[in-house]
């Protein structure tokens, strides 16, 4: 082994710490080791589902506290259920990545307006939301709605309403969406399984 | 009575020796290029479980992102596109700590307990002893360490040391979705690369095989390569890693002479430190290093 | 799927083509991985791109965006004439035996009955011959000229392998090489996993490429098998429960054809769709349709649907006119719409030509958006740069955005794309004044209903009467909306061969839609539900993931519909005597008295197999169908058209006949026709599709997946590069007749250019997922360029085949 000057000081440098400090008082005692303490220890685990692709794999989310009264929970920490025959506790970068998507920064938090013309949203309680949302809704059912089509045959059709179902919603949600948009006499309605 | 939750065999900058009566298993990381499909999901599993996030970059004209180990992420993956004899390969490679079992940063750290290897294998580093000289960096054959620009300490994989404690699985290794990384003892993780290999060399990859450098002591993450005669195919994994022979010199046979001899440099270097502050002194030892790597 | 994710792993042969199941579907991906590690299985992959489904198989070949059915058409020639079929299958299993009309013809790309005015086809020839009997005629020798076997050998004896290579630019022997991979599951114990998902869809003959595999897993009797199947790689975690719930126009809850304008009353309505079986002995299981539709009134209507009022028929809407998602959004595009609900939809981002799409929203009187995130779609009227280019002061749309929740927010089930319903559990409040769907839709339709409880107004039986007995009514739990789905006896059911029994009293729910009636005396939401939520309770949050057979089946885990089956048609994994064709792989079998085995028998389960019923029992004819009869808009046997936007001047198929050039009856809106651009001007072929770090426009809104893939890129060969002069990392500009988009250049070996009937033709790849709002880098809409044209049966938007041209920036 050849060692030039600067290979010598490397070596040095490199190799003074490892006898050095520790020899020029430097305590090998305060060197205690000890891994960072596993998180999940008492953190609350829920088994759900994730919303992205038609895996669906299971997944465990942990909270913060224990559902007692006074604590707020907030997700710290969501990997895959080992239980699920499907993903057997594996997730993928989307699904490794929920809690991102959970406490998105653009996640919404209050019912918002933007009126005609406007540049800007309008934070609105939800009652003035809903009940802004059927005003429209009933005016323009009631202007055209459609009973009979020109044969006689009843339609009771609302032709100039239109809507996209989720197809991130769950089955419960989705029927109930389906039910009262169907009741009202909406014909043009889709979802995510046709694009 | 041992004051931490994985037995530790040895210690950075350390001379008393960490007691080694217990017997644990040794573990590893085996990862299995070849079933890799580069999803990064053991990328996003790693900066969660960790809680660390790294910068939202730009794209490079690659699917490689972040384009490199950062010290917020510890794990990436490298894609190469490979055309022999006019077949084309995608070989993606996740890259990260390969928690060698003679560890080349550890033996060149020089403070104090800022890194540990557990008995079970795991190198990890520990901030609050990391005085951010970067000799780490210069002791590593795989050039993983870096050094945060937040708090100026090192930072890599730590194998999940904290689930691996309270023996679970690492983050990346639970994660991934198709079983390229397996996690368990090292042991099971041979036997089950002897699977691979074999299954491999039906398929027409002839050469297929583990990568263990011996160079330095083996690792406690291996891989399963199609191509193990080439390791360099895979975005430059080194054919025959070993620590820098300064570092080897310096820990191996001369070190009591060493010490001796190179009292005084030592001293200088500490002064220098404690006046310039660790950062300075660590590019600095590093761009003469690299000046003497290049000659 | 006929199949589902984990029996992916009891495959021979994993083939894909039009998916990337290793970035779409990772997880499921696992078990193509884990046939490949433990059964020695193969992956072979076909696909524009060498993708990260590529890296890993043990074959793959390129192909030409956009021509899907030469390939396959080729496959099915291969099959035919190399006698790779297994024979048994196909001739008891299959229609190749059916006698077709005389009347049917193929000719220079057209089938009989073309109306070119229409674009569309009178279907009167494409039926069987009827014999005397009532029933279809058949020559079990298969010799017959007019029967299918032999119409469709003749058929497609025109995909020979060189026509092939012309059209789809896979060399002549790699394509053979995929073929001989397809036609060794032809052996009886052998069987190929199909996956396919958008890729194969999202074109304007996308519902035809799908036939053409389901031909070709009916010919190699890959149906019913453990191992084997269709299976569609779905796209949400709940799209296969929300098509289920038929959360679309055509269909009412599990698949009931809605009624339309010719359908005067309950009566013609039913009689329409309810058939009559085609072969003697059927099962024809669709004859019960008359008892899941009433069972559906009655959940909607309660004691308000009664056999005096039709049970409310007329208070269902009748259907009009095309209602797809293109069509409303021409519709709305022409002013024809007022009002738009988009829950948990992000149209401006996902439906073709963002232009159009903004400019439609900007005829709207009012939108409302209800959605856990600030969508591109929620702010179509704000200026984001170059990115979204508007005037807000001239846009009078009203805007209202509803916070709703996300899934960790809320309980209920998902169904998974093989179909398992699986039930979530609650873990934390969504935030600030957030509320879950459900209770969002309560709100909006309760205010409704009590405005036309005071005032009155247009039709407001069907509002005031809808069932609503919720416990909390502003706040519908799901578990008692997952029992209405179930259904339940309204009175006590007597048993039809005991008088004297009561089934179940009224009031109980009950365990499967074989107890559902047709006379008012049960509920039911969803018949294919019914058992989710039996008197038992809760089957959809059972969690034993026991496996006995090894085949992954795991009955006990969460609830599979129909009736907790996981392999659809798995009377046709057995042979005529009921045997296993592969014993090792046992999915059904006769047990003397009976059918057993590791699934749900989908058959009559002591129909004895000299009884000859046949396997696919929602057929009349209880059989597979090689040729589709008068089922698909654009043809009973499918046949290669070029896309809308072409490289070619001419379908090579039928270079003399321009009507054949593309679907004739796919449906073109004039003013959509004419944004279509050509090949002087957008001389390279663009395919768009999705990363495996994102998920379609969800993602980029998170931090974490904005690290792994930051910005928008797009994919271009090395050849192409250079042609053009763009190094890895430039800035280029990518432009169709509908607009332009920016992007980080990716030059990649793993797209060549193909030699297409003497020409030259590179394809350029456009990853989805980039957007003005969102924690990734702002960017364009990728659908800025996409031509709005579908399907013609199912008007899924041309994504996967158009024309651009690119520019250094």
């Amino acid at each position: 082994m050849q060692m030039n000057r600067r290979q010598f000081f490397k070596v040095c440098s490199a190799g003074l710490g490892g006898s050095s400090i520790a020899m020029m008082g430097f305590s090998p005692n305060a060197a205690l080791a000890e891994v960072r303490t596993f998180k999940l220890a008492r953190a609350t685990e829920t088994r759900n589902i994730c919303p992205y692709c038609s895996v669906s794999c299971g997944v465990l989310i942990y909270s913060t506290g224990d559902k007692s009264k006074n604590s707020q929970s907030e997700i710290i920490h969501i990997e895959g259920d080992p239980d699920n025959p499907v993903n057997r506790g594996t997730l993928c970068p989307k699904g490794a990545g929920l809690r991102d998507m959970v406490q998105s920064a653009n996640r919404l938090k209050w019912p918002e307006v933007r009126e005609p013309g406007s540049k800007e949203w309008k934070r609105i309680s939800w009652n003035e939301a809903i009940e802004r949302i059927a005003a429209h809704m009933k005016a323009d059912r009631d202007k055209n709605f459609q009973a009979q089509n020109k044969d006689g045959v009843t339609i009771n059709r609302w032709p100039t309403i239109g809507a996209l179902v989720s197809s991130a919603a769950s089955n419960e949600a989705g029927y109930l969406t389906v039910k009262t948009l169907r009741a009202l006499g909406v014909t043009q309605l889709d979802t995510q399984a046709r694009i | 009575m041992a004051l931490q939750s994985l037995d530790i065999k040895q210690r950075s900058a350390t001379t008393t020796p960490s007691p080694q009566a217990r017997q644990t298993i040794e573990i590893a990381k085996l990862i299995d290029v070849s079933a890799c499909i580069g999803c990064k999901a053991c990328q996003v599993a790693c900066m969660e479980w960790n809680d660390v996030r790294d910068e939202v970059g730009n794209c490079h004209g690659v699917y490689d992102n972040p384009m490199d180990l950062t010290e917020k992420s510890w794990t990436v993956m490298r894609f190469s596109e490979i055309e022999e004899q006019g077949k084309l390969e995608w070989l993606i490679r996740k890259d990260g700590c390969m928690h060698c079992a003679d560890p080349g940063c550890l033996k060149a750290c020089p403070a104090p307990g800022a890194i540990i290897q557990y008995a079970n294998g795991i190198v990890d580093f520990h901030q609050e002893n990391c005085i951010g000289c970067g000799y780490c960096v210069s002791g590593c054959p795989f050039n993983v360490p870096r050094i945060s620009k937040t708090d100026s300490k090192a930072y890599k994989c730590t194998l999940c040391s904290d689930r691996v404690a309270v023996n679970q699985a690492p983050a990346c290794a639970k994660a991934c979705p198709t079983g390229a990384i397996q996690f368990g003892s090292k042991e099971d993780m041979k036997d089950y690369a002897a699977k691979r290999i074999t299954d491999l060399k039906e398929r027409g990859y002839e050469k297929a095989g583990l990568y263990d450098p011996a160079g330095v002591g083996g690792t406690h993450v291996m891989y399963v390569l199609h191509h193990a005669d080439k390791p360099d195919l895979y975005s430059g994994l080194p054919v025959n890693p070993s620590i820098s022979p300064l570092v080897a010199l310096w820990k191996g046979a001369t070190k009591p002479l060493a010490t001796l001899a190179l009292a005084g440099v030592a001293l200088g270097s500490l002064f220098h430190y404690v006046m310039k502050g660790p950062n300075e002194v660590s590019k600095e030892i590093e761009k003469e290093i690299e000046k003497e790597d290049a000659q | 799927m006929t199949n589902h994710w984990v029996d992916i792993k009891n495959a021979d042969l994993v083939f894909v083509m039009g998916g990337n199941p290793a970035e779409a579907h990772p997880c499921g991906f696992k078990w193509a991985i884990e046939a490949k590690k433990t059964r020695k299985a193969k992956l072979v992959v076909v696909d524009p791109r060498f993708n990260r489904t590529a890296a890993v198989a043990d074959y793959y070949a390129p192909i030409r965006p956009g021509t899907d059915i030469a390939f396959f058409g080729g496959i099915i020639n291969y099959l035919l004439s190399n006698d790779k079929i297994q024979h048994e299958y196909v001739k008891h299993y299959t229609n190749a035996a059916f006698l077709i009309d005389d009347g049917f013809k193929f000719q220079d790309g057209l089938f009989s009955g073309y109306d070119e005015a229409k674009r569309s086809y009178a279907k009167d020839t494409w039926k069987y011959q009827i014999g005397s009997d009532g029933y279809a005629k058949v020559d079990e020798t298969l010799q017959d000229p007019r029967c299918v076997f032999q119409l469709m050998k003749q058929h497609y004896s025109r995909y020979a392998p060189e026509t092939v290579q012309k059209i789809c630019g896979t060399p002549k022997d790699a394509f053979l090489k995929v073929c001989e991979y397809i036609a060794s599951t032809s052996a009886p114990n052998r069987t190929m996993s199909y996956l396919y998902a958008l890729g194969l869809t999202e074109h304007s003959v996308g519902s035809q490429n799908i036939r053409c595999m389901a031909m070709i897993q009916l010919l190699l009797g890959n149906m019913g098998m453990a191992g084997g199947g269709i299976n569609a790689l779905r796209g949400h975690a709940n799209v296969q429960g929300i098509t289920d719930m038929c959360a679309y126009s055509q269909n009412l809850p599990g698949y009931l054809s809605a009624p339309n304008e010719g359908d005067k009353d309950r009566a013609t309505y039913l009689e329409k769709r309810t058939p009559k079986a085609l072969r003697p002995g059927q099962m024809n299981f669709p004859q019960n349709f008359p008892k899941w539709f009433t069972s559906l009134c009655k959940a909607w209507y309660g004691n308000a649907a009664t056999k005096e009022n039709d049970f409310a028929f007329d208070w269902l809407p009748k259907l009009g006119g095309a209602t797809d998602t293109l069509a409303m959004f021409h519709a709305m595009f022409e002013g024809k719409l007022n009002g738009f609900i988009c829950q948990g939809f992000n149209p401006l981002a996902s439906v073709p030509n963002k232009k159009k799409v903004g400019d439609a929203l900007a005829k709207l009187k009012y939108l409302v958006v209800i959605d856990p995130l600030a969508t591109d779609t929620s702010e179509f009227w704000k200026p984001h740069g170059e990115f979204n280019e508007v005037d807000p002061t001239k846009i009078d749309t009203e805007v209202f955005r509803l916070p709703a929740n996300l899934f960790a927010e809320h309980a209920g089930t998902f169904t998974n794309s093989g179909r398992v319903v699986q039930w979530r559990w609650k873990s934390a409040d969504g935030p600030g004044e957030s509320k879950e769907d459900a209770e969002i839709l309560a709100a909006l339709f309760l205010k409704l209903k009590a405005m036309y409880a005071k005032d009155g107004g247009a039709l407001p039986e069907p509002i005031l009467n809808l069932t609503w007995a919720y416990t909390q009514p502003a706040k519908p739990s799901p578990e008692e909306l997952l029992r209405e789905i179930n259904g339940k006896a309204l009175t006590d059911l007597i048993d039809p061969k005991d008088p004297t029994k009561v089934l179940f009293k009224a009031g109980e729910q009950l365990p499967s839609f074989g107890f559902l009636r047709d006379d008012g005396s049960t509920a039911c939401g969803n018949w294919i539900y019914c058992g989710t939520w039996s008197q038992a309770g809760n089957n959809t949050a059972k969690r034993d993931n026991s496996d006995p057979s090894g085949l992954g089946q795991t009955l006990n885990w969460g609830y599979a519909w129909p009736v907790n089956r996981r392999i659809l048609y798995n009377r046709a994994s057995a042979d005529l005597a009921g045997k296993p064709w592969d014993p090792q792989r046992t999915v059904m079998k006769w047990l003397g008295d009976k059918w057993g085995g590791n699934d749900i028998p989908d058959m009559a389960p002591t129909a004895k197999p000299e009884d000859y019923v046949m396997p696919f029992i929602m057929t009349p004819e209880g059989v597979g169908r090689l040729f589709s009869r008068e089922i698909m808009a654009d043809g009973p046997m499918p046949e290669h058209y070029e896309p809308f936007e072409s490289p070619l001047d001419v379908n090579p198929m039928h270079p003399n006949n321009p009507k054949a050039k593309s679907n004739p009856a796919a449906r073109v809106y004039k003013s959509d026709m004419e944004a279509f651009g050509t090949a002087k001007d957008f001389p390279y072929v663009a395919t768009t599709y999705r990363l495996t770090e994102h998920f379609h426009y969800w993602t980029k809104q998170s931090q974490i997946n904005a690290i792994m893939q930051p910005e928008q890129f797009v994919e271009i060969g090395e050849e192409l590069a250079k042609e053009k002069g763009i190094k890895a990392g430039d800035k280029i500009k990518v432009r169709s007749n509908r607009g332009f988009i920016k992007g980080v250049a990716v030059v990649t070996k793993r797209i060549k250019s193909l030699e297409i009937d003497g020409k030259k033709v590179h394809t350029v790849g456009i990853p989805i997922h980039y957007g003005f709002k969102g924690a990734t880098k702002p960017g364009f809409l990728t659908n800025t360029l996409t031509p709005f044209v579908g399907d013609a049966n199912v008007h899924t938007p041309e994504y996967k085949a158009f024309l651009i041209n690119i520019e250094k920036v």
